[in-house]
Formats: C-alpha cells, structure tokens, sequence
C-alpha cells in the first residue's frame, strides 16, 4: 500500500481541523471497508487518512430520543442488524444491515461510511432513503442536519462541504402504524454486491416510499400518497403499472459486470412489487 | 508530517506485545511479517475470501481490511492462539475428524470464524453455521465437510 500520514483525532474539533487543514488530501477512516480496499488498488492517494474511531464526541451507540432513534457514526452493521428498536420499528434497515458482506465486515463497517461512500449499491442507504434519515454533520460552522436524500450526489460523492463529518444519523420515529422491508438481488447467496437493492414502507395512512439501488449513480427514492399500492384490494397489475411509472428514473449503468441494465430494471419491478406485498403482509398479518 | 511509524501496543493470543509498525500496513502484515505468526493467510485482499480472519476483541474481522494502528489496544486472536500448547481446542479436532482441511490454506480463517460464531452462538443450525462462516471462501470446496466440523465441535461442548 502507498505510504500515507495517519492522524488519530480525539476530538471533533481536532478532526475538523485536520479535514479543513488537508482538504481533499485527507480521507476519513471508519470501518476502513471500502477505504482499504481504494488505499491499496491506488483510485484514491490521499496524503492523511484521519481514523475517527477515537473522537470522543462520536460513538457507537444507538440511542431513543423523543424524535426518534440516534445512531452514533461508529455503530457497526452488526450492532445496527442485531438492535431490537430498529429490527422492529425499522425493520428493512435491520435487514439491510444483515446482509451487508459477511460477518467480518459487518463487524467492522458502520452505517456512517455505508452512507458517506455514496456506493450506489450501498445496501442501507434506500432503507435511509425510505425512512427520511437524516445525517447530523459537524463542520467548521458548527453542526447541521442533511436528509440523506439530499446527501447523496453520485458514486462517492456527497453534499458535505469541506472540514465535515458525519457525527450520527437519526432516524425519525413513526407518526402512524407501518411495517418495512430490505430486498435484494445478488448474483449467489451470501457475500455479495446487490446487482438490485429495495427498500419500501407501507403506512397505515395508505402511504408508501419505495427507494432503490444499483441503478444508476445514486439510490433513488419514489413514492405513492394515493393509496393505490397499499390497497389490497388494487389487483398486482394495477400496482405494477404504478410502480413502472415510479421507476421511470432508473438507468442503470451498462458498464458494471455484475448484471446487465435490462435484468437490472426487470429485477427492480419484480422486486418493487415483492416488496409492496411483503411490507403490507407485514402490516396487517399477525405480529 | 506526521511520523509514518507508530508503536502500538497490543494482546496477541494472550500476550502482550509492543510493536512499531507502519501506518500504512495493515494488521495482516503486522501479523505475518512483524509478529511472525504466519498461519493467518494472505489472499484476496478485499475482504471476500476470509483467509485471513482474525478476531480482534472478540470479533472477527479481515485482518487485510484493518490497519494495525488500528489494533492499538485491542486483543488479537489468530489461529495460533487456538491450541493450547501441544493440545488442539475442539475446533481443530473436529475440522481433522471430518476431513475439513484439503489444501489447508483457508482453514486457519474458516477455524477463527467458526470459533465466533460458537462463542456467540455455541449450538448454531446448518444454516446459522452457512451464514456464519459466508465470508471465508474454500477453492477445494470442502464446505460439507466444514460445516459437518462446526456441528461435531458444537456437539462435544454440549454439556453431558
């Protein structure tokens, strides 16, 4: 691997200072899944790799707050998957997380840099997207809040100014009864990148948000306030002719190898509406 | 510019050891070529084939997707660290009475995920041991016999 500086920051305040000091020089360093992986193949050379796993004011914690749940930067997809309040309040992030790599990165990637890597395959980012989560950032200016729909720009890039961080993500508590679910699909069973990722909730107010990945530069979320998708009593066309108006948005990009755009979108309507079915099953069936 | 050395201090298998290592190696090659514990293996190095699997503080990791530095007080078990002494622990025995190991080199990382996955779940189903153990790949493809190990050591610890 290309020699690099490694700073070790035990404060925000230090971080921020050695992210705005080095700019674009500098790369962040949570579970180093993904940032590993670039440091040794040479698509990022940074100068400063800034390990965040000592900062103080940044944890692993998942905590209850009156608005909802806080999830600390360094909570791991293993915490995240095996966490009781969001298995059951937000059930598809559970999922997500549940199937991110394999145990040994589960134990070590966090939902913070799933996010802030901005992968368009990232497992947990539609659930983010579905569940309106938003990333609390501390910067120079102090500290702000940013949907995580309005985080995402493509691959690896994200809206966070120079000198920010993620400190936490917070995901708003239910106002209505909802259920949720995390389906995707991969080339074998186990250990592998999603070739298509969905997220959906249903509300109990007839509402539902549907977000989707690995087709095009980022997850992309859609929604129906009509009641059509929740309704069971709407035949599976009616639904699929919805969903294919939802989807219009996907392109898929032909160069990656893991499936062609044609199976990614097929996959994306079979899935939307597997997904419909399964969150309302869940709605109304027996808890 | 920061030092592009660091000395850390770590539990290696029990013991307590103080490396300086090189900011930008990982904890594999702290663990090969600094520690000279060479049964950890070198393979894939993107974190799908865990070859070499570790557990830091209990948990298993991919030791290629770790910096060393980032091991800075924690405690490392590699599969060295499994016998006890001249006495094999269960794992290995059952990976030997099954016929787990054809060429050998994945063993050392499907033994420390297996170990994990007892630790936390000491009577797993074929399917927990499936997911469990998902993230070490064997070109010899001697999963059944991997699997069928797992169970034999989880069934010689239950209690009589």
């Amino acid at each position: 691997m290309r020699a690099f500086a490694y700073e070790r920051p035990e404060s925000l305040a230090e971080a921020v200072g050695l992210l705005t000091e080095h700019g674009p020089e500098a790369r962040l360093l949570a579970g180093g899944t993904d940032l590993i992986i670039r440091l040794r193949d040479g698509t990022i050379r940074p100068r400063v790799v800034v390990d965040v796993k000592r900062i103080r004011e940044l944890d692993d914690g998942i905590r209850q707050t009156g608005a909802g749940l806080t999830i600390g930067a360094r909570a791991t997809m293993t915490a995240i998957g095996a966490d009781e309040r969001i298995r059951r309040d937000f059930t598809a992030l559970a999922e997500a997380a549940a199937v991110v790599g394999a145990v040994q990165i589960r134990n070590r990637a966090t939902l913070a840099g799933n996010t802030c890597n901005a992968s368009p395959a990232a497992d947990t980012v539609p659930a983010l997207l579905a569940f309106d989560a938003v990333v609390v950032a501390a910067g120079p200016a102090g500290e702000r809040r940013i949907r995580v729909n309005d985080l995402l720009v493509r691959s690896g890039v994200t809206t966070l100014t120079q000198g920010e961080l993620v400190t936490a993500i917070e995901l708003p508590q239910p106002d209505v009864a909802r259920s949720s679910v995390h389906l995707r699909r991969t080339r074998r069973r186990g250990h592998d990148l999603a070739a298509v990722t969905v997220a959906c909730v249903v509300r109990a107010d007839g509402s539902t948000r549907i977000a989707y990945g690995s087709l095009g530069p980022r997850p992309v979320l859609v929604g129906d306030d009509s009641g059509l998708l929740a309704d069971p009593a709407v035949p599976d066309d009616a639904k699929a002719a919805l969903l294919a108006e939802l989807f219009t948005g996907a392109s898929p990009s032909p160069r990656s190898m893991r499936a062609s755009p044609d199976y990614r979108v097929a996959m994306l309507h079979v899935l939307g509406l597997r997904a419909v079915r399964a969150a309302m099953g869940r709605l109304t069936g027996p808890p | 510019m920061t030092a592009r050395t660091r000395r850390i201090e770590l539990t290696v298998n029990g013991r307590s050891r103080f490396v300086e290592v090189a900011v930008h190696h990982t904890l594999l090659e702290a663990v090969r070529d600094d520690l000279g514990l060479t049964g950890t293996k070198e393979c894939c190095l993107v974190g799908e084939c865990g070859a070499c699997t570790v557990l830091v503080d209990g948990q298993s990791v991919d030791s290629c997707l770790m910096l060393a530095v980032e091991a800075d007080g924690a405690s490392v078990t590699t599969v060295e660290g499994l016998a006890d002494g001249d006495r094999l622990a269960r794992l290995q025995l059952a990976f030997l009475d099954t016929g787990a190991a054809q060429c050998g080199f994945c063993i050392p990382g499907q033994l420390i995920s297996a170990e994990a996955l007892l630790a936390t779940t000491p009577h797993p189903t074929r399917a927990e041991i499936e997911e469990g153990l998902a993230g070490n790949l064997c070109r010899c493809a001697g999963y059944e016999q991997i699997f069928e190990a797992v169970e034999l050591a989880a069934r010689a610890e239950a209690p009589a």
